[in-house]
């Protein structure tokens, strides 16, 4: 068996992943990737539709460009790049922690490391997990999975679609299909509001006149071979009208019905997981509870940008690399979902320096009004145009806004949207 | 009379109020920047629309399991709206060999309009 | 091999369980066999979607052939998983007891599993009960513990029985839908719709739902299998509520009742539903039923959440009478019946071989032993159950052991191969043979490698592909 040290390994080499892995180069500790696929960029490669990079690049790009230039930061790095390589188990008990990594060029590789960086993104919710009752016919895909059949392998799986989930990948796939020949029918969406960015409804529905469901509920998908149509029940003052329902013919279901952070590994090594979000609990430095272990990027909470992927992935780089030197934060306040916030992330900031926070609403609302207390005592104030829960939401809190936590023995910091 | 509008320039996604004045110009309220202005004045006069899609590889088929089938293009700006499902059936008709580069030109200049179609990465 | 231009001794009509165990149990004679189906895997009707349970032998009286032969079979699994490797686990059985008039009904189980010979049958108190299965409900009263009670997964049992079968020279036709049943002489000429024919002196109708049919075509006894549909959710394996043991509620007259069954691949099954169909195709599930799944289940292990279902589905068992119909025909000549087998039918089914080969004898077929009879198949390693160590040696050999294609239930490239190239070659069959695409995402990250590897292995192309066969097509279109 193959057997290699490193200070880091990153698991993961999609935007997260390499990210992190570049931050603990330039700050000259040896690193490792793995990523299960054949190349490296996760899921970008298949969303070939622009408006990436705004941020990070400062212009706008499709999801293999944005790939391909993160990949071009790791040419002249240390990093080791294991690609077609699956992590299959990981001990994080001890302070060198091992993984057992399955890749056909090799065998099996025993990795081990210091710190271990968890960057594996997330899957998609499937039928199964929202439970769509009715039959089992070929043509109901998961909208990633069609993504992938149609814009890297070339092959669409149907010529007649309901999209059933009005998240992102959805949307962008009912523009996709429909540029491949595809006739999309409806969107359907069990929420009175659409879970995807405004823009991609704007330019993957209306541009093609596609309709949009909203507060409907599909309740029976029909076909006995393939695929025959969906029946779809209106919610009226949360009830289900089903002498309202109706079925709308086509041949393909496109499920795009929310992510999951992809955590059973995490789990396997004891990390603890945060119920909100499915992605681990973390600290100020995005450290796990299990020592040594940190989370960074889809893995940790769902974000709706690859660009606010990157930049949390690169603190935690950093972050990583301050730990394996020895530092430490002194000092750290919790943080505390308030009022119409879902979740934070992460779970603690650090007193002495700069934090940056992701968090979601539970409410869509214009003209808001974002709170943060320290020990009851509001600290900052942050006026929101326009907020909504498919959108993060990010706020900065430095030393000078937690000044007051110095001196209370377990502060807590709460952020509250009204 | 008063419309609103989504600007899609940037993820912000700000809500457009579009007044059309006695001259006929736009005044726009909403928009967090400049790019606000453009897309309103843009969207209700000239509508046009970025192009991502995909091109055949010469020779590419699904024998090997990371063989890639086919290759992302985009338009280099937005293209004009309604001249779009022209414009896709002009990609679908390429047939790029390998190797390819990032930002290589596929299509130059297309029909004129001075938007090319490139190569979104890079395949050898 | 799709030719079926053969004259044979026996053709075996269905691969479900009993067929699959017959032509197995009669590949052990110099004899020609054929096994058909109208499907185009094995296994693909009503034993691909059951329970998948070892019975106790407690649910039946013995008056009934049923009983007799659940008890036979259920003593003849370990054997079985000796000589074909499938999953299999003597886990036990309890059954839970929530009111006083259920403890009643739990003495009664008790002294007819006794009567039956049941070994280590046990009435349990309730310390017993939580003692045995930690994970139930603390308000139970008591209950049944039947050591001997087992989980299988009936798919991969099928899938064994026919490679065995396979290799002792039996001939399998998928795709193969009688259509006519002609006899000339002492000779049966079997017709399948697609214009394929085999010949048999003897006919075995195995032919689970559709027996009914299968009996007219053959001109012999009208009887009519009713369908009864059982919905189930299926649990990710990292759920708090998997119990050690298959947990029963107190049976009623009609069916066993919803089981909390923790499969021997490490999920958790909970259905099924009874529910009396007409449709013979109806597989669909409904919010009804499955609301009833959950409630039920959760009576007696409360930590069951929703938000561990991973997928739900339906299967259906071929009703006829209280008990099995296995007999030679009355009407038509050398058919054997073997028809109304529903639960305990995989738990009887290495029996129900037996008994068919049986009738077979006295009905005049000679059967002398095959001397190079080799009852073992090869064990396939599953990357699944074996340590880094292992997978390093094996992936020296094979690299493709070493390539995970899915995450979810940890299967190899090497093993999603080996599933085609033994025949399995649409998407479910696959997934039954290999369990790539039944774990937690449900195929969404796997489904496009499996599909190219099929297109590799089989040099189908796209329009090809499908999820069971006949019109169930993956794919409409490629660019």
């Amino acid at each position: 068996m193959k057997e290699l040290n490193f200070d880091a390994v990153v698991i993961g080499g999609g935007a997260a992943g390499m990210a992190a892995a570049i931050e603990l180069d330039t700050a000259g500790f040896s690193c490792a990737i793995v990523e299960r696929e054949e190349g490296l960029g996760g899921i970008l490669g298949q969303c070939i539709h622009n408006g990436f990079g705004l941020i990070e690049f400062n212009e706008e790009l499709t999801g293999p460009e944005f790939a391909e230039r993160m990949e071009e930061r790791l040419t002249g790095s240390k990093i080791a790049s294991f690609t077609g390589t699956t992590v299959m188990e990981m001990d994080a008990r001890a302070e060198i922690k091992t993984l057992y990594c399955y890749t056909a060029k090799y065998g099996v590789l025993r990795l081990n490391a210091r710190a271990i960086v968890l960057a594996m993104g997330c899957r998609e919710r499937n039928r199964g997990n929202i439970r769509i009752p009715g039959d089992r016919p070929a043509g109901v895909y998961t909208a990633g999975l069609a993504q992938r059949l149609v814009n890297i392998e070339g092959l669409v799986p149907g010529k007649n679609a309901v999209i059933i989930g009005s998240g992102d990948i959805g949307l962008i796939m009912a523009r996709r299909m429909s540029w491949v020949g595809c006739k999309v029918h409806a969107v359907v969406e069990i929420l009175p509001y659409p879970s995807g960015l405004t823009r991609n409804i704007v330019q993957c529905l209306h541009d093609f006149g596609i309709p949009l469901y909203l507060s409907h509920l599909t309740t029976r998908i029909i076909g006995k071979d393939r695929v025959e149509g969906v029946e779809v029940t209106p919610i009226e003052n949360g009830a289900m009208m089903h002498e309202k329902a109706f079925v709308i013919p086509c041949d393909t279901v496109l499920l795009s019905v929310g992510l999951v952070p992809e955590n059973e590994l995490s789990k396997t090594a004891g990390v603890e997981l945060n119920p909100m979000t499915n992605g681990p609990v973390v600290d100020s430095m995005l450290m796990t509870n299990v020592p040594g272990v940190f989370a960074c990027g889809n893995v940790l909470h769902v974000h709706d940008l690859v660009d606010y992927v990157a930049e949390e992935a690169r603190r935690a780089g950093q972050n990583v690399a301050r730990w394996l030197k020895g530092d430490k934060p002194s000092r750290e306040a919790r943080l505390k979902a308030g009022s119409n916030v879902r979740y934070l992330a992460p779970s603690r900031v650090d007193l002495d320096r700069d934090n940056k926070l992701y968090l979601r609403t539970l409410i869509v609302k214009n003209g808001a009004m974002l709170e943060v207390k320290v020990n009851n005592r509001v600290v900052k104030t942050q006026k929101k145009s326009h907020i909504q829960p498919s959108e993060m939401i990010t706020v900065e809190l430095g030393p000078k806004d937690l000044e007051s936590a110095a001196g209370s023995p377990d502060p807590v910091v709460e952020v509250s949207i009204n | 009379m008063s419309q609103e509008l989504v600007c899609i320039t940037c993820p912000m996604g700000c809500r457009l109020t579009v007044d059309t004045l006695t001259d006929g110009s736009l005044e726009v309220s909403g928009n967090r920047c400049a790019r606000g202005i453009k897309y309103a004045n843009e969207e209700l006069l000239a509508p046009k629309r970025m192009v991502s899609a995909t091109a055949r590889i010469a020779g590419a088929g699904h024998e090997a399991l990371d063989a890639i089938a086919r290759l992302p293009v985009r338009t280099t700006v937005a293209y004009p709206k309604e001249g779009v499902l022209e414009l896709l059936a002009a990609i679908y008709a390429l047939n790029v060999a390998l190797p390819v580069k990032r930002g290589d030109v596929l299509i130059k200049d297309y029909k004129g309009s001075g938007v090319d179609v490139i190569a979104a990465r890079t395949l050898s | 091999m799709k030719t079926g231009s053969g004259r044979y001794d026996v053709c075996i009509v269905g691969a479900g369980v009993c067929g699959a165990n017959i032509a197995r149990r009669l590949s052990a004679y110099d004899l020609d066999v054929v096994l058909v189906d109208k499907e185009s895997d094995v296994s693909f009707g009503v034993s691909k979607a059951n329970s998948g349970i070892v019975h106790g032998g407690f649910h039946h009286n013995k008056k009934h052939l049923k009983a007799r032969l659940e008890l036979q079979g259920a003593m003849m699994f370990d054997r079985l998983k000796q000589e074909l490797d499938f999953p299999f686990r003597r886990c036990g059985i309890v059954v839970a007891a929530m009111h006083e008039d259920e403890m009643r009904a739990i003495e009664q189980l008790y002294m007819q599993g006794v009567d039956n010979g049941v070994i280590g049958i046990e009435m349990c108190s309730r310390e017993r009960m939580l003692e045995l299965e930690p994970k139930i409900n603390p308000d139970t009263l008591g209950g049944l513990w039947v050591p001997g009670g087992g989980i299988v997964e009936p798919y991969r049992f099928v899938f064994s029985l026919v490679e065995s079968a396979k290799k002792n020279g039996v001939e399998i036709l998928t795709d193969f839908e009688l259509c006519a049943a002609l006899r000339a002489g002492d000779e049966w000429t079997l017709r399948a719709k697609d214009g394929r024919t085999v010949k048999a002196r003897y006919a075995v109708n195995a032919a689970g739902l559709f027996a009914d049919e299968v009996s007219a075509i053959f001109g012999a006894e009208e009887f009519t299998i009713k369908p009864r549909k059982g919905e189930y959710y299926l649990l990710d394996r990292m759920t708090k509520a998997r119990p050690d043991r298959v947990v029963f509620p107190v049976p009623t007259n009609i069916s066993k009742g919803m089981l909390v069954i923790p499969t021997v691949e490490g999920t958790v099954l909970i259905g099924p539903t009874a529910e009396a169909l007409d449709d013979k195709t109806d597989l669909a599930t409904t919010r009804e039923q499955l609301e009833k799944i959950l409630s039920s289940a959760r009576t007696m292990i409360p930590s069951i959440s929703e938000y561990d279902v991973i997928t739900s589905f339906a299967g259906l068992r071929p009703t006829l009478d209280e008990d099995f119909y296995i007999a030679m025909s009355q009407k038509a000549p050398d058919l054997v019946q073997v028809a109304g087998i529903q639960s305990p039918g995989l738990t009887a089914s290495p029996a129900i071989g037996e008994y068919v080969k049986d009738l077979l004898k006295k009905a005049g077929l000679r059967l002398r032993e095959k001397v190079d009879y080799d009852p073992f198949v090869g064990k396939r390693p599953h990357v699944k159950d074996l340590s880094p160590y292992e997978v390093d040696e094996l992936a020296a050999a094979d690299p493709a052991y070493a390539n995970m294609v899915c995450r979810c239930e940890k299967v190899s490239e090497a093993e999603i191969v080996a599933a085609v190239r033994a025949g399995h070659t649409t998407l479910d069959g696959v997934k039954y043979f290999t369990r790539a695409q039944m774990g937690r995402c449900q195929g969404g990250f796997c489904t496009y490698k499996i599909i190219k590897i099929i297109m590799r292995e089989t040099g189908l192309s796209w329009q090809d592909i499908s999820k069971n066969g006949g019109e169930s097509r993956m794919l409409k279109d490629a660019l």
